[in-house]
């Protein structure tokens, strides 16, 4: 009915929030009625004004993720998908955008929520989506210049040999050839029919640097009295402070940032794509390579995406218990990996170069010794699976000598582990504590400078350490439990600073709590030893997804990893992921990047990224 | 006190500093020297000042569940009724489930009838797509293919040395029973004895006993067990 006044609540339930909209915008608000999907779609004539309403009426600020979906061969549309959170906590708001495939266009959200900039821009350029009211639409990973849109579901990479995997060629007649010898080296790369090849060099950034607010010409202007140029300087992509291949393109006055604009995608690999190619759980092996400094945490996060999807059909077990405790184990220990590294870099950034990071990762080859040990590699673990995990811990941290000169160590695991949570990581965060915090220079570096204010924060939908560094107490852990945590004692950490400095303290608060978590993960590792770590089927390799929709987030150490799935199950074919989105705490954070470097020196823009704590694995994807 | 938080930094570096060299001084210069048996001391839970491994004069050992690139369990050279037999039976499985698809299986075919025979005729794996994940040798229901401990792989030339074939990746049991003897033990109660699983069923279904499983340490131990049993091909 609908005369039924529905009273605007900023903390009712996703029901009543839904029950709302459809009573305020009546059919331009439907419900997604497609098995297995959820949320609702809104009338893309319409969406600017819903947007507003869920977040003045209905206090949804936070937008977690925007991406886009290519229907092609199943209902022959695209579709803009976006969850929108509480940051008081709660589950999502679930709303989609559909248009046609030709000239597809969704009208830009980003003056609701800023933060959708960044993935507005990556939906346009990987899917071809145009975003009316965007000021800045143009390509974000790709170049200027590429020719097409390359997560549709027609466009066909350089070296492509089928659809989906696996690869008919393998087996059982698989002779290897090298796939140079079937596409030679300058035919792998497409150009628009209307490129000038001979002038790419010349106009192909032309966009950015007139985006900069200077074109060929430089004027003169006055400021202060003193007449001035304005210079456009790019930092990076080869530089140590950008931490990888990134670049900034900064416009100065003197030294000062008037403009910040980040350049990325040289490491962009198109990752969706390689996903949506592969089988559900060929894709494990590849979040490593997202954050590859907490490749744990990204195999959760997809683990749990899955999980969610396969919970709807039958035959689903939920993961033991011992799983979900050694997943805790894992999480947390990868958390203090990333932060030890986090704090590391950002001293290298601020000049003291190595001494600081050696010392802070000196404790972290423990870690890795025991993720060795346990998974087999120390970095690219590829230990979790659907339902579990892939192994259970050793009995003995032991290698076996087998190369010349090898020398050979031997814990117990158990001792190991206790020593290493009890002892030494909370006597090396203390001695990294002692070593940095009340350093004059550190402080007069870092205090005050690319602050970020907490509405700021939530409107860039910045996440992490970022966002908690800003006063805004949101942990996915918290905010919206999984695994084990509701039984677990720990606090959020919270700074209410926003500055650099802030950003520093909140990773040593983090790892407190982790190894605060750790200490409670210890006894209930000995009271389940010897229970199933797994409870699906071993022999199967190839598990049977059911056809619905799944976003699975978790805290990860850079701010909130999310992965959303779309399973379009061919119940006769193998199985593969017809969507398989990353939502990267790295990339969406650097949409503040920005703000925070406006009016600060060009020396505090290197320390303000490094803050950050980006890797351009996961930023660039 | 102005300056005093730089004062309390530096102290930590001294005592980094320090901690070094009266490790140093203990083994008096000693401390790298093979047979000096200080590994403990450095690579321990509780190590103090340097952490260094004088690579390639000695290196790490890796723990048993490292993986490095796959290799082809066979069975070994003395072997009493099928020496250097392969293990894999060609199913595919490994070529299905590796994620960068760097396993090209040919599957062996009887040459007079025709149908295929439970043995691969080539086995390529290109090392340079190969990514470590281990799901090939996870997936195998047959415990063929494993993961290898040798990382030191460079090579001057990738178009003649990276692409792996059967020969190359051929390994015998004894390796496996090198690099991962908790492992393999495992594995070999979970089949029931040491031999292929294949061989278990055969000689079950012939009425025979197979070789029951008994913990080993080494591949000679496991060899030992199988002539018992076993008689060499007439």
């Amino acid at each position: 009915m609908t005369d039924q006044i529905i009273a605007p609540a900023q903390t009712g339930s996703i029901e009543n929030a839904i029950a709302h909209l459809k009573a305020r915008f009546g059919e331009a608000v439907k419900d997604d009625e497609r098995d297995g999907f959820g949320g609702i779609v809104v009338d893309r004539a319409q969406l600017l004004e819903v947007a507003r309403t869920m977040r003045d009426e209905l206090g949804f600020d936070y937008l977690s993720s925007a991406t886009a979906v290519d229907y092609l061969g199943i209902s022959d549309h695209m579709e803009m998908v976006y969850h929108a959170y509480r940051t008081t906590g709660g589950s999502s708001l679930v709303f989609k955008a559909q248009t046609a495939r030709e000239n597809a266009s969704v009208p830009s959200l980003i003056d609701v929520w800023p933060g959708a900039d960044f993935q507005e821009r990556e939906a346009y350029d990987l899917y071809g989506i145009q975003f009316p009211g965007h000021p800045n639409m143009k390509r974000i990973l790709m170049w200027d210049g590429f020719e097409g849109h390359p997560l549709r579901k027609d466009w066909h990479e350089a070296y492509y040999e089928e659809d989906t995997k696996p690869f008919d060629s393998r087996w059982p007649k698989g002779y290897v050839r090298r796939a140079e010898e079937l596409n030679v080296f300058g035919k792998n790369v497409k150009y628009p029919d209307d490129l000038d090849l001979g002038r790419l060099s010349d106009n192909s950034e032309a966009s950015l640097y007139s985006g900069m607010g200077l074109g060929v010409d430089v004027a003169p202007f006055e400021e202060s009295g003193i007449k001035t140029d304005k210079l456009v300087v790019n930092l990076g992509p080869h530089h140590p402070s950008t931490h990888g291949v990134f670049r900034m393109v900064v416009t100065l006055d003197g030294e000062t940032v008037v403009q910040l604009e980040p350049v990325m995608g040289y490491l962009h690999r198109n990752h969706e794509q390689i996903g949506e190619r592969n089988a559900w759980l060929h894709n494990m092996p590849f979040t490593d390579r997202l954050d590859y400094i907490s490749s744990m945490s990204n195999n959760l996060g997809y683990a749990m995406a899955v999980e969610q999807l396969m919970a709807q059909g039958a035959r689903y077990v939920a993961p033991s218990y011992r799983a979900e405790v050694i997943r805790v184990l894992m999480v947390e220990l990868t958390r203090i990996v990333n932060h030890f590294w986090a704090i590391g870099f950002l001293l290298n950034d601020l000049g003291a170069f190595f001494t600081p990071a050696l010392y802070a990762i000196a404790e972290r080859e423990k870690i890795l010794d025991f993720f060795e040990a346990t998974a087999g590699s120390r970095m690219m673990c590829n230990y979790m699976r659907f339902q579990g995990v892939a192994k259970d811990l050793p009995e003995r941290i032991r290698s076996t000598a087998n190369l010349v000169n090898d020398r050979v160590r031997d814990f117990n695991t158990m001792d190991y582990l206790t020593e290493l949570i009890n002892e030494s990581l909370p006597r090396a965060i203390d001695e990294l504590d002692r070593f940095l915090t009340d350093s004059e220079i550190i402080r007069a570096r870092t205090i005050g400078v690319g602050y970020l204010p907490p509405e700021m924060a939530i409107a860039y939908s910045t996440a992490g350490p970022v966002l908690r560094a800003s006063g805004v107490a949101y942990d996915v852990r918290r905010a919206e439990p999984y695994s084990i945590y509701p039984e677990l004692d720990f606090d959020v950490a919270v700074r209410y600073n926003g500055d650099i400095y802030d950003r520093y303290l909140i990773r040593f608060d983090e790892m407190r709590e982790s190894v605060r978590i750790l200490k409670q993960i210890l006894p209930r590792l000995e009271k389940t030893q010897g229970e199933s770590i797994f409870t699906g089927n071993k022999a199967i390799y190839m598990p049977r997804v059911p056809v619905g929709e799944s976003y699975g987030r978790v805290e990860n150490p850079k701010g909130e990893l999310g992965f959303y799935c779309v399973s379009e199950g061919d119940p006769k074919g193998p199985q593969n992921p017809w969507r398989y989105h990353v939502r990267a705490p790295s990339f969406i954070n650097l949409t503040a990047l920005g703000a925070m470097c406006k009016g600060h020196k060009v020396a505090d823009v290197v320390a303000i990224l490094g803050s950050i704590d980006i890797v351009l694995g996961e930023t660039d994807r | 006190m102005y300056g005093m938080g730089i004062f309390k930094g530096l102290g930590v570096t001294i005592k980094h500093f320090i901690a070094g060299y009266v490790d140093d001084i203990k083994y008096a210069g000693r401390k790298y020297m093979p047979g000096v048996d200080n590994f403990e001391a450095r690579q321990g839970l509780n190590p103090h000042g340097s952490y260094t491994v004088q690579y390639p004069e000695e290196k790490i050992a890796v723990p048993e569940r490292f993986r490095f690139i796959p290799f082809l369990v066979v069975n070994d050279e003395d072997h009493p009724s099928a020496p250097n037999d392969d293990w894999c039976t060609s199913c595919g499985i490994c070529a299905k489930v590796c994620p960068p698809q760097c396993i090209w299986i040919v599957r062996g075919e009887d040459p007079v009838t025709k149908r295929p025979v439970p043995q691969p005729e080539a086995f390529f794996i290109d090392i340079d797509i190969c990514m470590n994940c281990g799901y090939c040798a996870e997936f195998c229901p047959f415990d063929a293919i494993k993961m290898d401990h040798d990382y030191e792989l460079a090579s001057y030339d990738r178009t003649s040395y990276h692409i792996h074939d059967k020969d190359r990746l051929s390994k015998p049991f004894s390796h496996w029973m090198k690099i991962a003897p908790t492992t393999a033990n495992e594995e070999a109660a979970d089949r029931g004895g040491w031999e292929h699983i294949d061989v278990i069923k055969a000689r079950k279904k012939a009425g025979e006993q197979p070789v029951p499983y008994t913990p080993a340490n080494t591949g000679a131990e496991v060899m030992d067990m199988i002539r018992q049993t076993e008689q060499p091909k007439a």
